[in-house]
């Protein structure tokens, strides 16, 4: 699906990434975990489109990524910039779906639909900046839902929402991507969320980025926020990641 | 809040009669025949221009005759700059290579007083309306031109980026995203030009012209008709007010999202 092959990026003098090597396939969740500056979010732009790496190759399914490519979806950490302040919920998360050659009535319907699954079929008339933090996040989200990507890219979605909300919002986004079966690439600093979110964890090193690690995580589904949170393998997959984000070696490989 | 706004009304009602009537008491104690008090003045306008029939709204055939030329070239001339603005503006703004062309020319185009370049104009194009509506033209294209350049360069990045990973077409991306988001700064640029526009439409036909509220403000000037003066004057004033008043209606009405956002925030 995505393969990632030996990405560079400098910016300047700045070495960003080094050689990342990552390959995600269909319908996994991968998260991608790393100190601050690891160049983690160079990695997402990377794969997006928005950012020419100086080095590697990238290829979602199969085809070199130059442009943004057209079947992926970005949620982005900062809603309030990505969200458009002049459009409602529903005309946010309508107005990607023109290019999908949605007539007018088409495109509302899946909005609505989007919207729902995320719990917000109330709000669908709402502007954006007459809703909670978590609640713009939910419509960021089920923007990129609602266009169907076939893999979604999510760069610290949660790290702008308080706690509560989080631990919401990860439920939520693991039960609608488990239904729709989709790819999904997330960025985050956060090894618990790291953990309980993915069936993969991929650590990068301290810049300039590398793959420290790649654990698997075998973790029973669905995940819940306490049980699994005091469960076993969660409870030493946290403390390996740690240690692989704090920059020691590997201890064992975990299979 | 509809209780203040309207104590708010009703105060300021009451400071402009006071004023209107403080006015009134300094010209007569002073009685000079350059400063006639203001019931002589509107009592002047109300014969002059708002003493016609009521087909006409009252208006008299004189003031029919005097304000369809001078608002039509007021509105002409302010409508074809906001366009050619808001166009260019938004080209420049977006364009690195643009604005750096055209930045010098933009700073010189502007420190150029318009007035002076009404002979130019007499040059260039017939003595009458085309002369007043380009004279009116370069002097309020500015602040419509330099705000929406400011606008369409400080579209927030990531909201440009969010619109390339979903792929917006280039007609979305320009109508939906920058369009939209430069429009609170396009908006004060016309507020402004507006009422430079009122000004350069008096200005305008204070020469070379033989209609309009200008022309008649300076034949009541040479024949000493000073409430006739006075009465263009607060005219001007009148509908200053007015252009004003509608133009923050339609405001309003676009960016509602605008001041409810910064409201919220």
């Amino acid at each position: 699906m995505l393969e990632i092959i030996d990405v560079t990026h400098t910016y300047g003098a700045y070495r960003a990434l080094d050689g990342v090597k990552l390959t995600v396939a269909d319908g996994e969740l991968v998260c991608v975990v790393g100190p601050s500056g690891c160049g983690k979010s160079t990695l997402l732009r990377s794969v997006a489109g928005l950012v020419q790496p100086t080095g590697g190759r990238i290829l979602l399914d199969g085809v070199p990524v130059s442009q943004t490519p057209d079947n992926l979806a970005v949620v982005f950490q900062d809603y309030s910039r990505s969200l458009f302040p002049w459009m409602s919920a529903a005309a946010n998360v309508a107005l990607p779906l023109r290019r999908k050659g949605m007539d007018r009535a088409q495109r509302r319907t899946a909005a609505m639909e989007a919207l729902e699954q995320m719990g917000l079929a109330d709000a669908a008339g709402k502007y954006p900046w007459e809703m909670s933090g978590g609640m713009q996040q939910r419509v960021a989200i089920a923007r990129a839902l609602a266009f169907r990507p076939s893999l979604l890219l999510m760069d610290e979605p949660f790290g702008s929402v308080d706690a509560q909300t989080r631990e919401d919002l990860e439920d939520l986004v693991l039960r609608v991507c488990a239904h729709h079966g989709m790819t999904i690439m997330l960025v985050t600093h956060d090894i618990d969320e790291s953990v309980y979110l993915g069936d993969r964890v991929v650590v990068l090193s301290r810049a300039p980025g590398t793959v420290a690690g790649d654990l698997h995580v075998s973790l029973p589904s669905p995940r819940d926020q306490i049980v699994t949170r005091e469960h076993e393998t969660f409870v030493r997959l946290r403390a390996e990641v740690g240690r692989l984000v704090r920059g020691n070696q590997l201890s064992r490989q975990e299979t | 809040m509809a209780a203040r706004s309207l104590g708010g009304f009703g105060v300021r009602v009451a400071l402009v009669a006071a004023t209107v009537a403080l006015w009134e008491l300094v010209t007569r104690l002073a009685s000079q025949p350059y400063f006639p008090p203001p019931s002589t003045i509107a009592s002047r306008m109300y014969t002059l221009w708002f003493s016609g029939p009521v087909t006409h709204v009252f208006f008299t055939d004189d003031a029919l005759t005097m304000l369809q030329p001078s608002l039509g070239r007021l509105l002409v001339g302010w409508g074809a700059a906001s366009v050619a603005g808001v166009v260019l503006g938004l080209a420049i703004g977006r364009s690195q290579v643009l604005s750096d062309f055209l930045d010098p020319l933009i700073q010189f185009g502007r420190a150029v007083p318009p007035p002076m370049l009404v002979p130019i104009f007499f040059a260039l194009f017939k003595i009458g309306t085309p002369t007043q509506i380009a004279t009116i033209v370069l002097g309020v294209i500015w602040p419509v031109l330099i705000n929406a350049i400011d606008g369409a360069a400080t579209v927030d990045r990531q909201h440009l980026e969010t619109a390339r990973v979903f792929g917006l077409s280039r007609p979305q991306i320009i109508g939906r995203i920058i369009v939209p988001s430069a429009m609170p700064k396009i908006v004060a640029g016309l507020r402004l030009s507006l009422s430079l526009a009122l000004i350069m439409m008096v200005i305008s036909e204070l020469v070379g012209s033989n209609s309009g509220i200008g022309y008649r403000l300076t034949t009541a000037q040479q024949n000493f008709l000073i409430p006739d003066v006075w009465g263009c004057i607060v005219l001007l004033g009148v509908l200053g007010y007015l252009l004003n008043s509608s133009f923050l209606l339609v405001e309003n009405r676009i960016l509602r999202w605008h001041s409810r956002a910064r409201q919220y925030a």
